[in-house]
């Protein structure tokens, strides 16, 4: 490490290598370990939402599905703020369990 | 029978890495070595068809006659096949047949060589091909337990997590960590992954802890591992090995993160700035 290099990391300009290289491989293995792919992760996202928001409305923006990694286990995260519930959701009781694309009503906001 | 006895308390361990050149076979003889001195018997199994190296590590690559290709074949007797080190008898060499036999070779045939050979000893070291293909298969069926090597670069912790998850799979344990080509100094400036982001990350029990060491080279040059008696007296990689052997067999030897002991003023200085969190 060259005085330069010292400074700038006091300065916090620079993060250093192995703080950098920690955060990439936890995850790179978060997703060699669950052994899904990019698009395939992207799809259960996507379901994931579709159900959840069969019950209730939620924050898309703020929202979030990710895999964390720790421990040799991998964790599928979900963090969905709720805004309130459907009023319809109750209805949703009664029918028997159906493919969750047809169900699905129509959010109001699209 | 006593022969019985020992037969079934032989530890079959499997060192394996994924990534090539992490410093496997370099392991396999220097603990091979080391067991021995502590009186164990133990015979170092090259599984390493395509690059064979171990018999050059230890120094015994004039002295091969037979290979495990003949003892499956049935043309030599195990005995006439096992090289035994001529300054630490308690330490054998099955060296590893003609790279054709990649071939042929089975898993069935792996179980089938370390169980032999497991027969007349205490430790059977198996020095694994790098990749996770048929080789590594091959020598992972012969196993009961293992041991990962890693270096603390991202490419070589990646490809030892995919070992990990496929050691797991086949149930073999326990599964400890080595660590290889710690550089205390890098460490401590934070330029380097340090023991517990490896440890924490891979979620192993950590064996032993190898620091970069050029003595490892110089011994490599003379076929002449470092755990060897009278051999690297001031080498801190033939400390580590030896106390990696300790470890295996039970003995509570103390493990010290080299990049704690001796943390240079820079990195101490960052430290301080880093959690006032002043720049
Ligand atoms: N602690 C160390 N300090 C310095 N050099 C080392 C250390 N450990 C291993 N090496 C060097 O690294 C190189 C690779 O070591 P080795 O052959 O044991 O690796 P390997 O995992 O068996 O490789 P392969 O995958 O090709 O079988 C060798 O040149 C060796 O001398
Ligand atoms: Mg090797």
């Amino acid at each position: 490490m060259t005085l330069i290099d010292f400074l700038q990391r006091l300065l916090g300009r620079d993060k250093p290598s192995g703080a950098m290289a920690r955060e990439r491989l936890q995850l790179v293995l978060a997703h060699d370990r669950s052994d899904l792919n990019p698009e395939l992760l992207d799809q259960m996202r996507r379901e994931i939402l579709e159900v959840v928001q069969k019950y209730v409305e939620i924050d898309l923006e703020s929202g979030d599905v990710s895999l964390e990694t720790g421990d040799r286990v991998t964790a599928l995260v979900a963090n969905l703020p709720i805004r309130r519930a459907r009023p319809q959701a109750s209805e949703l009781m009664q029918e028997p369990p159906l493919p969750v694309a047809e169900s699905a009503p129509a959010s109001p906001s699209s | 029978m006593p022969g019985a006895v020992t037969t079934a308390s032989a530890r079959i361990i499997l060192i394996c890495s994924g990534k090539g050149g992490v410093g496997k076979t370099t392991l396999t003889a220097n603990l091979g070595i080391a067991l021995a001195r502590l009186g164990e018997r133990t015979v170092v199994l090259d599984a390493d068809f395509g690059l064979r190296n171990l018999d050059l590590l230890l120094g015994l690559e004039n002295r091969i006659v037979y290979t495990a290709q003949e003892v499956l074949a049935g043309s030599c007797r195990l005995e006439q096949a096992l090289v035994k080190h001529k300054q630490e008898p308690n330490l054998s060499l099955m060296p590893a047949g003609n790279p054709r036999m990649l071939e042929w070779l089975t898993p069935d045939d792996m179980k089938t060589i370390a169980k032999l050979v497991a027969e007349r000893a205490d430790y059977v070291l198996i020095d694994c091909p790098a990749g996770i293909e048929q080789g590594f298969k091959n020598a992972a069926a012969a196993c009961q337990e293992a041991i990962v090597i890693t270096t603390p670069e991202v490419s070589a912790v990646r490809d030892a997590d995919r070992v990990i998850g496929l050691l797991h799979t086949q149930g073999i344990q326990p599964v400890q960590l080595v660590l290889n080509r710690v550089r205390p100094k890098m460490v401590a400036n934070q330029e380097m992954l340090s023991v517990d982001d490896v440890t924490d990350i891979l979620a192993l029990p950590l064996l032993g802890l190898v620091v970069e060491d050029e003595q490892v080279i110089v011994s490599t040059n003379r076929g002449e591992p470092l755990t060897l008696n009278g051999n690297g007296d001031r080498s801190p990689a033939a400390q580590a090995y030896r106390n990696v052997a300790r470890r295996l067999r039970g003995e509570g030897v103390p493990l010290i993160d080299p990049s704690k002991q001796r943390r240079g003023l820079r990195a101490r200085l960052l430290d301080k700035f880093r959690k006032t969190g002043n720049f």
